[in-house]
């Protein structure tokens, strides 16, 4: 019985990160909305917190984005095997498509309309990442230090292409000493007695 | 032992690149202009042509390379090479993550970190956003300039409509605005030949 329903959820597991993979053009940041539809909206597999904190991983750790983020989120759901067949399924359109491709590859370039159908998806794409990055900020509460944080970090890559794990191990740095900042109130508000 | 050559030299590139995507260019580059599996100039139609394709450039360049130089084989090899590291690495860092995510000092961690990779997230955004408006013009290049670089009107009306489509309907599934953004390409180029 339990099994049965572990089976069931790689399947699905398997099905949705095929999809993902499938409708993805242009690199891993074009994969977070469709992702952020599918696990969280969808299957509610996960949170926008886990997108935030496995994004985060994915950032800061070698490898493939969306790889990182299937094998996370497969993880989460189903454990090891979760992990194994979510990666098979976002690898799974790309191998095909380029291995079918690889025969004739260079006269697909020709092709006019679908250089155009391209053209479209690569505008259109831009819209979907605003979108999901306005979805999955509402996790970070309206306060001075989330605010001070996301303008520094956007502008720090955006403007003078700062280097993202410098960014990262800043932001973190960031986290621990407001950690202390806050531990250090508590204690002396405890020691006087009035906070 | 070809396949074996293409495991471990895509595992490497698996292995040393950090951030994903066209972070990993350089480093593929390398390596396979090294070997002699690619001109520079197939390099550049294949970033282009992975463009129009599904899924992770380093996952397409990998199974391109392995199935043109060493078959089905070969194309497995050079795959399974470059999404290996990822896989354990991240194995490793969720089974971690799901033993201290409740650590004080791991939280602290994570609320500096959290709204970094929204901003990172949205300056990604804004860089493919102007490689697409100023016709291939990298923001670094825009902030350069002191000309306002040629404007793809064809792609700043697609923006456009896709935000006027999905606020309309925000529960419209992204693979069908995607779908909708290569068809209003197509429907452009078609009807307003003029525009650049």
């Amino acid at each position: 019985m339990k099994n049965n329903l572990r089976i069931k959820k790689c399947i699905t597991l398997f099905l949705t990160f095929m999809k993902i993979g499938a409708f993805t053009f242009g690199g891993g940041y074009a994969m977070i909305p469709l992702i952020q539809r599918e696990t969280v909206e969808h299957h509610h597999w996960v949170t926008d917190s886990d997108i935030l904190d496995l994004l985060a991983i994915a950032e800061a750790t070698p490898g493939v984005i969306a790889v990182n983020s299937a094998t996370f989120i497969g993880y989460r759901v189903a454990g090891f095997f979760g992990a194994l067949v979510a990666t098979l399924g976002v690898v799974l359109p790309s191998f095909v498509t380029i291995s079918i491709l690889s025969l004739f590859i260079m006269q697909y370039k020709q092709i006019k309309w679908l250089t155009w159908v391209f053209d479209g998806i690569r505008a259109g794409v831009v819209v979907l990442i605003v979108n999901a990055v306005i979805k999955i900020k509402h996790q970070c509460a309206k306060d001075k230090f989330n605010s001070i944080i996301m303008i520094l970090a956007f502008s720090a890559a955006a403007f003078i292409n700062m280097d993202v794990i410098l960014i990262l191990i800043a932001a973190a740095a960031a986290g621990v000493v407001r950690q202390m900042l806050l531990l250090k109130k508590v204690s002396k508000g405890g020691g006087d007695g009035n906070v | 032992m070809f396949d074996l050559l293409l495991f471990t030299t895509f595992f490497k590139i698996g292995l040393f690149t950090i951030g994903g995507g066209y972070a990993m260019i350089p480093m593929i580059q390398q390596s396979v202009l090294a070997h002699g599996w690619m001109t520079v100039t197939d390099m550049i139609d294949f970033i282009a042509i992975s463009e129009s394709t599904p899924g992770p450039f380093a996952v397409n360049i990998a199974t391109f390379i392995g199935m043109t130089r060493g078959g089905i084989s070969g194309a497995l090899a050079a795959t399974l090479g470059v999404v290996l590291p990822s896989f354990i690495i991240i194995l490793l860092i969720a089974r971690f993550f799901l033993k201290f995510q409740d650590n004080t000092w791991v939280k602290a961690v994570l609320t500096g970190v959290r709204p970094a990779v929204v901003g990172l997230i949205a300056s990604a955004a804004l860089s493919i956003f102007v490689v697409n408006i100023f016709h291939g013009v990298s923001l670094e290049g825009l902030l350069a300039s002191h000309t306002l670089p040629a404007v793809n009107w064809r792609g700043l009306i697609i923006v456009a409509a896709i935000l006027v489509i999905a606020r309309w309907k925000p529960k419209l599934h992204p693979i069908f605005l995607i779908l909708i953004s290569g068809a209003l390409g197509v429907v452009l180029h078609l009807a307003l030949p003029f525009l650049n």
